[in-house]
């Protein structure tokens, strides 16, 4: 894939050389999607574990007995399990790949941010930030995030999935109007 | 250590997170550029991604469903919630620009601000939880119809939805591919 392999400069970007198609990688997520069903009996998903997470690191602030007695984290405690364990893959494989692949790169800014927004870094970190914290409460509301509904749900003809991927889309393509526009 | 593949084992969240987040990296959805630019109309890898892999993956889990292989694990349809939900989520993901798991991937190919956007979801997270006795009694309840998939309200069978999904995906990657050969 022509469009893949450079920048105009010929410079490496963060993922400057990975040559597979995005047609190969849904067709991976696909296959183990059969998998994550027939063997771990778990759908893939990443915010459900990652709401217990936050449980667990509310206690030095909230206190213990708070996060304890709260229905939400009452209903689903924190541990090692497998939801959480799922989130360390995650992060462990895309770690491997990129190693693999040298596209490995600390980055501050964004190339698409640098070129529309701006190479504020702190602006980049604010946005980064609350854009964190309103991502996660739209997926703890609507059950689920682009891999819990998108895909898992998506796959599955879920009505509720289908909802979320054309809602979501849709503030999407508004709020990415009005930011790249600087007008937020 | 029990069985290494039975439903639960750690080994196995290990294997298959890590296989999805190298999934991930490969289709460059950890790439915050592509995020964004898909929400800009410039780059469609993130539908490329999400149409093929939905596809195939659905019509693997329906024929292993079929002889009760595998569960349907549907997730509730709340509508006020779900499109609340995904309202807010869809703002989030342009401003993060990533979504909760190519960012937490992302992180692991050194973004900084994939980091940052990370303890913003440790915070959402904790707000979700500190308001979930309101949420639920006033927000979750609205058109709650429960675990439903299209062929059940619509009547139209799962094949015939997957074959109809195919051929709209066929015809947009076409589209899409001529768009970025421009």
């Amino acid at each position: 894939m022509s469009m893949a392999t450079m920048d105009n400069a010929g410079a490496r970007t963060s993922t400057s050389h990975i040559d597979w198609t995005p047609y190969l990688a849904g067709t991976g997520i696909g296959v183990l999607s059969w998998i994550a069903f027939a063997v771990a009996k778990d759908p893939i998903g990443v915010t459900t574990a990652y709401g217990r997470l936050a449980g667990e690191a509310a206690i030095p602030f909230l206190g213990a007995d708070t996060v304890a007695t709260n229905t939400y984290w009452k209903a689903a405690p924190f541990a090692l399990d497998y939801g959480v364990l799922f989130l360390v893959g995650i992060m462990l494989g895309a770690f491997v790949s990129a190693i693999v692949s040298g596209t490995f790169k600390i980055e501050l800014v964004p190339e698409v941010w640098k070129a529309e927004i701006g190479t504020s870094v702190w602006k980049r970190f604010a946005y980064a930030f609350f854009g964190g914290v309103i991502i996660m409460y739209g997926a703890r509301l609507a059950g689920g995030c682009t891999s819990g509904h998108g895909i898992s749900g998506g796959l599955q003809l879920a009505v509720s999935s289908w909802l979320f991927l054309a809602v979501m889309f849709a503030t999407g393509l508004i709020a990415s109007a009005f930011l790249f526009a600087k007008k937020i | 250590m029990t069985d290494v593949f039975a439903p639960g084992s750690i080994i196995l969240a290990l294997l298959i997170g890590a296989a999805f987040g190298a999934l991930l990296h490969r289709g460059r959805v950890t790439s915050c550029n592509v995020i964004e630019n898909q929400f800009r109309l410039k780059d469609y890898t993130v539908l490329k991604v999400m149409l093929t892999a939905i596809i195939v993956g659905g019509v693997g889990v329906m024929f292993l469903a079929d002889p009760n292989l595998v569960k349907y694990a549907v997730k509730d349809t709340n509508l006020l919630g779900v499109a609340l939900g995904a309202g807010i989520f869809g703002v989030g993901m342009v401003f993060y620009g990533y979504c909760p798991g190519t960012g937490l991937a992302a992180i692991a190919t050194g973004s900084v601000h994939a980091l940052v956007g990370a303890l913003g979801m440790i915070v959402g997270g904790v707000l979700f939880a500190l308001s979930f006795d309101w949420v639920k009694a006033n927000i979750l309840t609205v058109g709650a119809y429960g675990k439903i998939r299209l062929p059940d309200i619509t009547g139209i069978s799962s094949p015939v939805w997957f074959a109809g999904l195919a051929l709209v995906a066929i015809v947009f990657f076409v589209w899409a591919e001529r768009q970025q050969n421009r």
